[in-house]
C-alpha cells in the first residue's frame, strides 16, 4: 500500500522504518497496519485529520508507549524502545505539539534535564552545560538566553528552546508534531528555513501536521494517515492541496466562510477601556476596546500568550477587571459569571477538559453545568433531571454528537464530539452573546463543518460573536471584524475580506505596524 | 440505557471495600499468626461478641456518633475541601452547648433544641476561621484545620475550669460543666430486643441528616454546584461556581454537622462536658467517610463496620490477645479501601470507553487477524 | 492539592528577568535587626527568658523534629507528591526508635526510626505514584494506619517489660551531646549581665553552640545537604523536575515513577528521623502521642519557606522557637511577645500606609492596637492558653506568606506514565 515515490539510497538503510505498526486504546481508533519509509536528509510530513492518529503513532515512534504489533527500525536496525530514553538513544528527539517545558526551571535546566553533563559525585557541570547550550544557539541562530525563566520567555522562544533540547542531545531524527500550531506566517518560515538547514547536514525531519500548504511547501515526501492507518505516500511535486484533502478525509475540506453581512447596528457586546494586571502589578490587558453587533462574529488574532485568555476571562467574569462591559445597554462590569451567563452569555471555553466539562460525569450532567440556574435544568432550588436529560437528547440529536446515550461518562466521547455537546450546550436558551475560544481546536473535519455551520445560523438568527483562535484561516474565513491583540492591547482592527493570512501574521507580531488595515 | 441500579453499577460499587475488608483480613490474619494467635479463632470470638444484643445497641450508638463525624467530613470531601478540624469543631461545640444546657432550664423540646442549635452554631464558627484563611489568605484548610484542633485543646482546657465554666463533679476529681436538667435529656429507644440498654434517640437525628445529605448534594443546584467543584474547580469556576462561596458554605455546613458529634452522647448519656468526655471522634470521621466514599449510605455501613469491630474487639484483652489489633486492621482497610476505589474508578473510565468505542464502532475490529493487509 | 482559591497564571510576557538576591548578606542583617527588636523587648519587659541560653537551646531541640519532618514535606513536594502522611511518618519514628533504642542503644534506635519512617513512604508512594490515589487522601489513610500499627506494636511489645506499658516504651539511654570547647562559661557570664544586645547575642550563641546532641548537629548539616543534592546534582535536578513538569520529564527519558518513589520514601525517612530525635533525646522514652501533630506543623514551616531548605529552616526555627517560649515561665514571656507583635505590626503598617495601601495598613495598625491593649491590660498570658502559642504562630505565618508563595507547579498533580497532563 504505501509506495516510496523514489527508492531508498543504495548505499544507505531508510533513517526510519515503520513496518506494520498497530496501537490499540480501549474504544478508539489508534493506529494499525502504518507502513512508513523515512529517507535519510529529508523532510518527511505525515498528514492526517486531528484524532487520525498521527501523534499516537510518533508516540510510539518516540518510545512513549509500545506498539502492540510491528516493527521499528532506525538506521535498518530494528530497535525496542521501551521509553523515551531509548529513543534519544537511538538519536531520536521530539519537540511536542504542546510545550513540555518546566515553566518555574531556567532555559539551561530545561534543556540539560535527563542529559546533564557532570563533574564527578553527579554534581551538574553548570558552566559546560551553558557553552554547549550558547554555542549549539549562536550555530543555529536560535537567539536562546539559557538563564531566562521559561515562564518569562514568549512562544517562539519556546519552540526554539524545545528545538535546542533536541539538538543538545545529539538527534539525527527529529520529529515535530505540529510545530506550526501556534507560530504565525512568518515564524512558519524561518521555522522552515531552519528544518531546511537541519537537513542539509543530514539530519532527518518527521513533520507531523494537517495543514496542507506548509506540508506542500516544506515535505520531500508527504504520508497521508486517516482513520488509524497509512493510506498513501506521495510526492509533493505531483499533488496538489486537493488530491491531499481527498485522501485525507475522502472529500474536500470543509472551508471557513460567511456569506452575505448579517451585521445590524444595534450593539450587543461593548468591552470599554477594559485593563487587568496580573498579581505582581504588571499589565495583562491594556485599554482594550471594541464592540460586537447582532449578527456579527469579531475575531481576535493574536500570538498565543497575548491576552486573549485574559480577555475572555474578563469578560465572562471569572476575573475582576478595571473598566466597563455593557451586554446591551447593561453595565455588566460588577457582576460575577453566573449572573453574566444567566443575562445570556454563552461560553465555549479553550480547554474544554479542564473548563468545559466534567469527564467523570454522564452527558446529562455535562448539560447542567454552566446553566445550573436555568431551565430545563432546575425547578426553583432543584434539580430538574427528567428536563435536563431530555433536552440532553434534544442537544445529542440536534448537533450531531454520537454517543450511545446520554448516561455515557463525557471522557469516553471524542473530542469532537464533547465539542458539539459543548457547542449545543452554550447554544441552548437562545444565547445573546457567544464567547468562543478556539472552537474547533482539536476536532475533527466533521466536527469543524457543524461548528462551523451552528455559527453561521447562529449569527443569521442575531448573535453576537467573539471568536478566538490561533488558526488564521478560521479567523480570517469566519469573522465579520478582525481586532489584533499584541501584548494586552488591541493594535489594529483589520477587514477580513482585505487581509492575507501574511499581513495578519504581520500584524500579530508587530513586524506591520499600523498600515495593515 | 442502563438503570441507576443496574447489577454492573452495585458490583462496582460493592468491589472497592469488599477487597479492602479481604486485604485487610489478610494483613491481620499474618500479624496474629506472627504474633501466636489463631486468626480464625480471634474473628470468631468477635463476631460472637459483638453480635450479642448488648453489643448491638453499643455498636448503634457508637454508629451514631460515627455517623455525623463521617458526615461532617464528607461534605467537605465531595468538593475536595478537606476539613481535618471535625476534631476541634465538635468538641468546643459540645463543651459550649453543655454549659448553655445546664445554665438555663427550657421545656423539653426547646431546651434539646436549644443545645443542638447552639452546638450546631460554634462548630460552625470554628469551621469558619479556615474557611475565612482560605478564601481571603490562601491558607489551606488541611493546616489550618489541624492547628485549630490544637487551638480547640487549649480554649477548652482553658474554659473548663472552675473559676469559668465548669464544676467539680462529685466524690471525684474529674471537673464538667454543670450538669443539665432531665428536661435536657434525649430519652433512649429501646431499638434491640433484651440489650439491656437503650439505643441513643438522637439515633434518628442521624438518619435525617444522612437523608438531608443525600438529597442535598444530588438533588439541589447547591450540590451539583459542590460536586462539579470537587469534580473539577476551573470548569466549576467556568460554569459560573464562585469557588470562594463554596468554601464558605461547604465549611459552615461541615462544621454544623461536627458541632451534632458529641450532641448523643452529652443528650443521651453523659449530660456534662467533663475532662473525659472522648476525643479524637474527628478523625475515625475522615477514616468512615473515605470508607464509605461520602456516599451518605456507605458511610453508614462504613460507621457500623467501625464501631463493629471496637466493639467486639473488647473482649479480646480477656481472651490473651491485644485488642489493639483492631486498630490495624482498621488501618489496613482504609489504606486499602482508597487504592481500591481508585482501581474501581480507572476500571470503569475505561470499561465505559471500550463499551462506547464498541457500540459506536469507532474501536478497529479487535485483535486484527493478519490477513486484512 | 485540594480546591485552593489560586492566583490566576501569569501568562502574559514578563518584562523583566528575575535576580536572586546576595543571600548571606541580607540574612545576617535580617538576624541582626532581630537581635535588636527581641534584645529591645526583653529590656522593656523584663522577660529575660526570650533571649536566654535556656530558651534557644530549647527552640533548637523543638525546631529539630519540625524541621525534619518539614524537610521530608520538601523532598516528597519538590518531586511533586504531597505528603500529609507525615504525621504517620513521625509516629513509626517514634515507635522505631523507642523499640530498637531501649534493647541496642540510640544509634539502632535511629536507624529503626528511619527504616520504620522510610516504610511509611513507601506505603505513599505505593498508593499516590503506583496506584495514583489523590495525595492528601492517602495521606490521611497513612496517619491513621502509623497511628494503629504502633498501638497495636506497643502492646505487644512494651507491656510488660520493665519500665514499659501498653503506650509507652522503656527508657533509651541517652545520645552524647556536642559543646564548642571553651565557649560554656564565658558565655554565661556574659549573659548573666542582662547587658542590651551583648547578653542577649551571649544568650542565643550559648544555646546554640553548647551542649547540643549529635542528633540535632546532623539535623542542621542535612538542610545544607538537602540543598545541595536537589539543586546542584544531576538527581536533584531530575527530582525536581518531577515536582515540576513530570510529563515534560517523561519525555527526557527522566524515570519520573523511580524519581518519586525515592524522594518519598526518603520524605518518610527524614520524618522517621525527626521521630527519633522526639524519643531518643527529647524526651529519653516512646510515648503514644508524643508527636502532637509536629508532622503537619512541619508541613506548615516547609510552606512558610516557600518549599525551600533555608526557608524551612526559619520556619521550623520559629516554631522551635514560640514552643520553647510557652515552656519556659510561659505566661511571662508570652505576654512579652505581645509587645514584640505590637511592634511588629506597627511596622507593618508603617510600611503599607508609606506605600499608599491604605487598608491594609489600617488593619495592621488596628491589630496593633488590639494587641497593645492586651499586652498593657494584662501581666500575664493565662497558663492554658500559652499552650497554644506554635498553632496560633502556624496560622498567623501562614495567613500572612501564603500568597507570596510558589510551590512545585505539578504539586499534588496524579501522573500516569504515558499520559498528558
Amino acid at each position: 500500500m504505501a509506495t516510496p515515490t523514489s527508492p531508498p539510497q543504495p548505499d544507505a538503510a531508510p533513517a526510519v522504518e515503520l513496518r506494520g505498526i498497530t496501537k490499540r486504546f480501549p474504544g478508539v481508533v489508534a493506529n494499525h497496519d502504518i507502513d512508513i519509509t523515512v529517507r535519510r536528509g529529508s523532510v518527511h510530513a505525515i498528514v492526517g485529520e486531528n484524532g487520525a492518529g498521527k501523534s499516537t503513532l510518533m508516540k510510539t515512534l518516540y518510545g512513549m508507549h509500545r506498539p502492540d504489533e510491528g516493527t521499528i527500525a532506525v538506521d535498518g536496525t530494528v530497535l525496542t524502545l521501551d521509553g523515551p530514553g531509548a529513543a534519544i538513544a537511538a538519536g531520536i528527539g521530539m519537540v511536542h505539539q504542546h510545550f513540555m517545558l518546566a515553566d518555574n526551571f531556567t532555559v539551561l535546566e530545561n534543556v540539560i534535564l535527563g542529559s546533564e553533563p557532570t563533574k564527578g559525585g553527579g554534581r551538574i557541570d553548570f558552566a559546560l552545560a551553558r557553552a554547549r547550550i550558547l554555542e549549539i544557539s549562536q550555530r543555529y541562530g536560535l537567539g536562546v538566553d539559557p538563564d531566562a525563566l521559561v515562564e518569562d520567555i514568549g512562544v517562539g522562544e519556546r519552540q526554539r528552546v524545545e528545538i535546542l533540547k533536541v539538538l543538545f542531545r545529539g538527534a539525527k531524527i527529529l520529529i515535530l508534531d505540529e510545530p506550526t500550531a501556534v507560530l504565525v506566517p512568518q515564524e512558519v518560515a524561518e521555522l522552515f528555513d531552519a528544518l531546511r538547514e537541519l537537513t542539509s547536514e543530514g539530519l532527518t525531519v518527521l513533520f507531523i501536521s494537517h495543514k496542507l500548504d506548509e506540508v506542500l511547501s516544506v515535505a520531500d515526501e508527504i504520508t497521508v494517515i486517516r482513520r488509524g492507518t497509512t493510506v498513501a505516500t506521495v510526492d509533493p511535486r505531483t499533488t496538489t492541496a486537493r488530491a491531499l484533502a481527498e485522501l485525507m478525509v475522502g472529500s474536500e475540506l470543509p472551508v471557513p466562510e460567511l456569506r452575505e453581512s448579517t451585521v445590524t447596528d444595534v450593539a450587543e457586546l461593548v468591552v470599554d477601556h477594559v485593563s487587568l494586571r496580573s498579581p505582581d502589578g504588571r499589565l495583562l490587558l491594556d485599554d482594550i476596546s471594541f464592540t460586537i453587533h447582532r449578527g456579527e462574529i469579531v475575531g481576535i488574532a493574536g500570538v498565543e500568550g497575548n491576552g486573549q485568555a485574559e480577555l475572555v476571562e474578563a469578560i465572562m467574569g471569572m476575573r475582576a477587571a478595571d473598566g466597563v462591559v455593557l451586554l446591551g445597554s447593561e453595565d455588566i462590569s460588577a457582576w460575577p459569571t453566573r449572573r453574566r451567563r444567566e443575562a445570556g452569555i454563552g461560553y465555549i471555553p479553550e480547554d474544554r477538559h479542564r473548563h468545559g466539562l466534567l469527564l467523570e460525569a454522564p452527558l446529562w450532567e455535562n448539560r447542567i453545568l454552566g446553566h445550573q440556574t436555568q431551565a430545563p435544568n432546575v425547578k426553583g432550588p432543584w434539580v430538574d433531571r427528567a428536563g435536563a436529560r431530555a433536552d440532553t437528547e434534544r442537544i445529542v440529536a440536534d448537533y450531531d454528537v454520537r454517543t450511545p446515550g446520554i448516561d455515557v461518562l463525557a471522557s469516553a466521547l471524542s473530542g469532537g464530539n464533547q465539542q458539539k455537546l459543548i457547542v449545543g450546550r452554550e447554544m441552548s436558551g437562545e444565547p445573546k452573546v457567544l464567547i468562543a475560544a478556539h472552537p474547533t481546536r482539536g476536532v475533527d473535519v466533521g466536527a469543524q463543518a457543524a461548528i462551523w455551520d451552528h455559527m453561521r445560523d447562529a449569527r443569521a438568527r442575531g448573535l453576537a460573536v467573539l471568536i478566538i483562535s490561533a488558526d488564521l484561516d478560521e479567523i480570517i474565513g469566519m469573522s465579520d471584524t478582525i481586532h489584533v491583540i499584541l501584548r494586552g492591547r488591541l493594535v489594529a482592527e483589520v477587514d477580513p475580506r482585505q487581509v492575507t493570512p501574511q499581513q495578519l501574521g504581520s500584524a500579530m507580531t508587530g513586524a506591520a505596524g499600523k498600515d495593515v488595515a | 440505557m442502563k438503570s441507576r441500579w443496574s447489577a454492573e453499577r452495585v458490583g462496582l460499587a460493592v468491589a472497592g471495600p469488599a477487597m479492602a475488608i479481604v486485604v485487610s483480613l489478610l494483613i491481620t490474619s499474618l500479624v496474629l499468626l506472627a504474633t501466636g494467635e489463631q486468626p480464625w479463632s480471634v474473628f470468631s470470638t468477635m463476631i460472637d461478641y459483638g453480635t450479642q444484643p448488648r453489643s448491638l445497641s453499643l455498636i448503634l450508638n457508637q454508629s451514631t456518633t460515627y455517623y455525623f463525624s463521617a458526615l461532617a467530613v464528607a461534605v467537605g470531601f465531595r468538593m475536595n475541601l478537606f476539613n481535618i478540624g471535625v476534631d476541634g469543631q465538635y468538641r468546643l461545640a459540645a463543651m459550649l452547648a453543655a454549659a448553655v444546657g445546664g445554665a438555663v432550664t427550657l421545656p423539653a423540646p426547646l431546651h434539646v433544641t436549644l443545645m443542638i442549635v447552639v452546638a450546631m452554631i460554634v462548630g460552625a464558627m470554628w469551621a469558619a476561621i479556615a474557611a475565612v484563611l482560605k478564601v481571603t489568605r490562601g491558607v489551606s484548610e488541611v493546616i489550618s484545620t489541624i492547628m485549630l484542633n490544637a487551638i480547640a485543646t487549649y480554649v477548652v482546657a482553658y474554659l473548663l475550669t472552675p473559676s469559668r465554666l465548669a464544676v467539680r463533679t462529685q466524690g471525684s476529681n474529674n471537673i464538667g460543666t454543670k450538669p443539665i436538667g432531665s428536661s435536657g435529656h434525649v430519652p433512649g429507644i429501646a431499638l434491640i430486643p433484651d440489650a439491656g440498654l437503650k439505643v441513643y434517640g438522637l439515633i434518628v437525628l442521624a438518619v435525617v441528616v444522612g437523608i438531608a445529605y443525600s438529597v442535598l448534594l444530588g438533588r439541589t443546584r447547591f450540590g451539583f454546584d459542590l460536586r462539579a467543584t470537587g469534580s473539577s474547580e476551573a470548569a466549576a469556576v467556568a460554569s459560573g461556581v464562585s469557588v470562594k462561596k463554596m468554601v464558605i458554605f461547604a465549611m459552615l455546613i461541615s462544621g454544623a454537622v461536627a458541632g451534632l458529634v458529641g450532641m448523643p452522647q452529652l443528650l443521651g448519656s453523659s449530660y456534662s462536658y467533663s475532662l473525659d468526655f472522648p476525643a479524637g471522634l474527628g478523625f475515625t470521621g475522615i477514616a468512615i467517610a473515605l470508607l464509605g466514599r461520602n456516599n451518605a449510605l456507605g458511610i453508614a455501613f462504613g460507621a457500623l463496620l467501625w464501631s463493629f469491630l471496637e466493639t467486639s474487639s473488647q473482649i479480646l484483652d480477656l481472651e490473651g490477645v491485644s485488642k489493639e489489633i483492631v486498630t490495624i486492621m482498621q488501618g489496613t482497610i482504609v489504606l486499602s479501601v482508597v487504592i481500591a476505589y481508585e482501581l474501581v474508578r480507572r476500571y470503569r473510565l475505561v470499561a465505559e470507553q471500550r463499551r462506547v468505542g464498541r457500540e459506536l464502532g469507532t474501536a478497529i475490529p479487535a485483535p486484527l487477524n493478519g490477513a486484512a493487509a | 492539592m485540594s480546591t485552593v482559591v489560586t492566583a490566576p497564571p501569569a501568562s502574559a510576557p514578563a518584562p523583566a528577568r528575575r535576580k536572586k538576591a546576595s543571600a548571606p548578606a541580607r540574612v545576617a542583617l535580617w538576624a541582626g535587626l532581630g537581635l535588636v527588636i527581641f534584645s529591645a523587648v526583653r529590656v522593656v519587659t523584663g522577660a529575660d527568658d526570650i533571649t536566654s541560653a535556656g530558651t534557644i537551646g530549647a527552640a533548637l531541640g523543638l525546631a529539630v523534629p519540625i524541621g525534619m519532618a518539614g524537610l521530608g514535606g520538601l523532598w516528597s513536594e519538590r518531586a511533586g507528591v504531597v505528603n500529609i502522611g507525615l504525621e504517620g511518618q513521625l509516629i513509626l519514628g517514634t515507635w522505631g526508635a523507642g523499640w530498637a533504642g531501649y534493647q541496642w542503644g540510640p544509634w539502632a534506635g535511629v536507624l529503626a526510626a528511619v527504616v520504620l519512617g522510610g516504610l511509611g513512604g513507601l506505603l505513599h508512594a505505593v498508593a499516590t505514584v503506583s496506584f495514583g490515589v489523590d495525595h492528601i487522601v492517602s495521606g490521611v489513610a497513612i496517619n491513621i494506619l502509623g497511628l494503629g500499627v504502633t498501638q497495636f506494636l506497643s502492646s505487644v511489645a512494651f507491656d510488660g517489660v520493665k519500665g514499659g506499658g501498653p503506650t509507652q516504651s522503656p527508657r533509651v539511654s541517652p545520645m552524647t551531646t556536642l559543646s564548642v570547647p571553651g565557649l560554656g562559661a564565658p558565655l554565661k557570664s556574659l549573659e548573666g549581665k542582662h547587658w542590651f544586645l551583648v547578653s542577649d547575642a551571649a544568650g542565643v550563641a550559648r544555646g546554640l553552640l553548647t551542649n547540643v546532641s549529635s542528633l540535632t548537629a546532623i539535623a542542621v548539616l542535612l538542610i545544607p545537604l538537602t540543598y545541595v543534592i536537589l539543586w546542584r546534582t544531576t538527581f536533584g535536578l531530575r527530582l525536581r523536575s518531577c515536582g515540576e513538569d513530570p510529563w515534560a520529564a517523561q519525555t527526557l527519558g527522566v524515570k519520573v515513577r523511580t524519581m518519586k518513589y525515592s524522594a518519598v520514601v526518603i520524605s518518610g525517612a527524614l520524618a522517621g528521623l525527626g521521630g527519633a530525635f522526639l524519643t531518643i533525646v527529647a524526651a529519653g522514652v516512646y510515648r503514644e502521642g508524643q508527636t502532637g501533630g509536629r508532622g503537619f506543623i512541619g508541613l506548615a514551616a516547609m510552606i512558610f519557606g516557600n518549599w525551600r531548605p533555608g526557608g524551612l529552616a526559619l520556619g521550623a526555627g520559629l516554631f522551635g522557637y514560640t514552643d520553647a517560649l510557652q515552656l519556659r515561665r510561659g505566661g511571662e514571656s508570652v505576654h512579652a511577645l505581645l509587645l514584640l507583635v505590637t511592634v511588629l505590626l506597627l511596622a507593618l503598617a508603617v510600611w503599607h500606609l508609606t506605600r499608599g495601601r491604605t487598608l491594609p495598613g489600617i488593619s495592621a495598625a488596628l491589630g496593633a492596637a488590639v494587641f497593645g491593649l492586651v499586652f498593657a491590660a494584662t501581666d500575664e498570658v493565662a497558663g492554658e492558653l500559652t499552650g497554644m502559642l506554635p498553632y496560633v504562630t502556624t496560622l498567623l505565618v501562614l495567613s500572612l506568606a501564603s500568597q507570596r508563595l510558589r510551590m512545585p507547579a505539578a504539586d499534588g498533580a496524579i501522573y500516569r506514565p504515558g499520559e498528558g497532563r
